[in-house]
């Protein structure tokens, strides 16, 4: 089965003041119809931007898509003119975004601004748009649909407008959603309920989703594949179960080792190796990287060849990848 | 109908001040039926005669009726208050909407005029445009909207600034909309409040600044009365002697400018779905 989303080679830069800043580097993957592939990281490590360089939202000046494809059922993006790649957004790829609280526009009732997304991509009248916006916040399990559409953003909970913007997203049955954190925001019990919907509505529209996260609770429990970045950089990628089972790259391990677990702190004295682990030291500035891989300042394993070359991104077993000297 | 209720019991002094507008609007539309007198039959014999049966508010110099001329100018006052607050601040919105939201070099432009046009005091500006234009309604309108615009644009695109960067307006482009529909649909509605604050407090100043300009001569041309000119002209002298020919334009004045600023409070308010239910 030929992937939905196709992503590769990507490269964005920014070019700032201080110089150019390399905020994602040639990162490729692909999501196939149903399939939900995550990126995790760190804040700063480039997650986001890919995300938006997928949908081309990257404010240009100073960002930049300097290279790569992607490409939503064959056609490419970065191809695209301005005017068929607005088609392409909301209708073939989606996104719904981290903030619930302020991704909606305050002053518009939330069935207005789903019908308006559906008149400009499907051509529906407006009566027929309405009753569609009405249709989606009930397949986003909000009670009450038709009084709810007319109500605004305000008057909705954190977790309830996160629906909503589902429903707008998925209005017009896009083939890619591209969720940037969608639970970070959330309750704890939201969470849940809003990555049930999405893997719900996954199934039932045959949408690929990429999950954009830090979470990796949410990546455990929602998530196939997974795409580990560091520093604009994919460092390591497999599927969830490889990856939880036996993970490679230092930084993953490191990542896992800071999840806290319950009933490793029982007010008892705790073992050393039961102690919450973090991992020394902050993600290098993108724009000042050592030469060699990118996570050694922080890595215990790190010798000289990790700190003078870039390891490269290579099979390190069957369909499980990783870019690291000492893996 | 349970609206207008409902906004009357939570908005007393906002209806208070729709009252008092649509009051002088009705005035200046049938100024030819409410006024008792003719605006501009003279009479000698009545010259500066004091408030009476027959001149409820007094007569002027030239024994005009005060009553009748300031239903009469409530045309002209009205006039000019909201059209050059409707042009300046439409006008500004549209330069403060495109400075925000295109920004770059445009904006950069742009706001060093607007700079040139602040540092010129907005009465000077008017004189030079009226002077240049010639007097009449329709230049009066125009020399004191154009100064209106770079207070209007600064504030607006300041506000376009901080609203260009929130996540909703990064959200509709994700949706496929055009950036022109994104700066309309979603920028522009944001900046309501600010807006309607603004002009209202703009109509007050643009009637005293119409008064200046007939007092100068340069504004709505004798014998048509002005509130603005018939209280500049008669200030000075007639003060002492005829404190009527202050006292009522100078209230009608306060008044418009008192009515204009409760209407636009309650109107930012209401217009608001967060300050609701």
């Amino acid at each position: 089965m030929a992937p939905v989303l196709e992503v590769s080679g990507l490269n964005t830069v920014f070019h700032t003041r201080r110089g150019l800043v390399r905020a994602v580097q040639d990162v490729s993957f692909s999501v196939e119809a149903g399939e939900t592939l995550a990126i995790v990281g760190e804040s700063g490590c480039g997650k986001t931007i890919t995300a938006l360089s997928l949908m081309r939202l990257i404010p240009q000046p100073p960002g930049e898509i300097v290279s790569g494809s992607v490409k939503v059922d064959g056609t490419d993006l970065l191809r695209l003119d301005d005017r068929t790649m607005r088609q392409m957004r909301g209708g073939k790829i989606a996104m719904i975004f981290q903030e619930p609280m302020t991704a909606l526009n305050p002053l518009m009732t939330v069935g207005k601004q789903i019908a308006e997304m559906v008149m400009l991509h499907d051509g529906l009248p407006k009566a027929a748009a309405k009753n569609r916006a009405v249709e989606m916040l009930q397949m986003v399990r909000i009670p009450e649909p038709a009084r709810r559409a007319k109500e605004y953003p305000h008057q909705m909970s954190g977790g309830m407008r996160q629906r909503a913007m589902i429903a707008m997203a998925l209005a017009c049955k896009p083939k890619v959603l591209v969720a940037d954190e969608p639970t970070t925001a959330l309750d704890v019990t939201i969470q849940a309920q809003i990555l049930d919907l999405i893997g719900d509505l996954q199934r039932e529209f045959g949408t690929a989703v990429l999950l954009i996260t830090h979470d990796l609770g949410v990546v455990a429990e929602t998530a196939q594949r997974v795409v580990v970045m560091y520093a604009g950089r994919k460092v390591e990628e497999g599927s969830v179960s490889d990856l939880f089972a036996r993970p490679l790259h230092p930084y993953l391990r490191g990542l896992l080792g800071s999840i806290p677990r319950l009933g490793s702190a029982r007010g008892l004295a705790l073992s050393p190796d039961e102690r919450l682990r973090e991992i020394p030291g902050m993600v290098p500035a993108l724009s000042d990287l050592p030469p060699g891989c990118a996570f050694a300042p922080r890595c215990a394993q790190a010798d000289a060849k990790c700190h003078a070359q870039i390891p490269p991104f290579e099979a390190k077993q069957a369909n499980h990848f990783a870019a690291c000297w000492q893996a | 109908m349970s609206d207008i209720g409902y906004y009357a019991r939570r908005y007393p002094l906002g209806v208070a001040g729709a009252i008092i507008m649509t009051l002088f609007v009705l005035a200046a539309i049938f100024a030819g039926v409410v006024a008792p007198l003719d605006p501009f039959t003279t009479n000698a014999k009545a010259s500066l005669a004091g408030p009476s049966g027959v001149y409820w508010m007094g007569a002027d110099m030239m024994g005009r009726d005060v009553l009748s001329r300031l239903i009469h100018g409530a045309r002209v006052s009205l006039a000019v208050a909201l059209g050059a607050t409707m042009i300046g601040s439409g006008v500004g919105a549209a330069v403060g909407l495109a400075c925000g939201y295109v920004g770059g070099w445009f904006d950069l432009l742009v706001q060093r005029v607007t700079e040139i046009m602040q540092a010129l005091p907005l009465l000077v500006m008017a004189l030079v445009i009226t002077a240049s234009l010639g007097p009449s309604l329709r230049n009066t309108i125009i020399a004191i909207a154009i100064p209106l615009i770079p207070t209007v644009a600064r504030v607006i695109r300041s506000n376009v600034l901080s609203l260009r960067e929130l996540p909703f307006v990064e959200a509709a482009r994700a949706t496929g909309m055009s950036e022109w529909r994104v700066a309309i649909v979603h920028v522009l509605p944001n900046t309501l409040a600010p807006l309607i604050v603004l002009a209202t407090a703009q109509l007050g100043s643009t009637i005293l600044t119409e008064a200046s300009l007939s007092f100068l001569g340069l504004g709505v041309p004798e014998p048509y009365p002005s509130w603005g000119r018939m209280l500049s002209e008669s200030a000075a002298e007639y003060v002492r002697t005829a404190p009527w020919l202050v006292i009522y334009p100078g209230l009608a004045i306060s008044l418009i400018v008192f009515g204009s600023n409760l209407m636009g409070d309650a109107l930012r308010d209401a217009l608001d779905p967060r300050q609701r239910d």
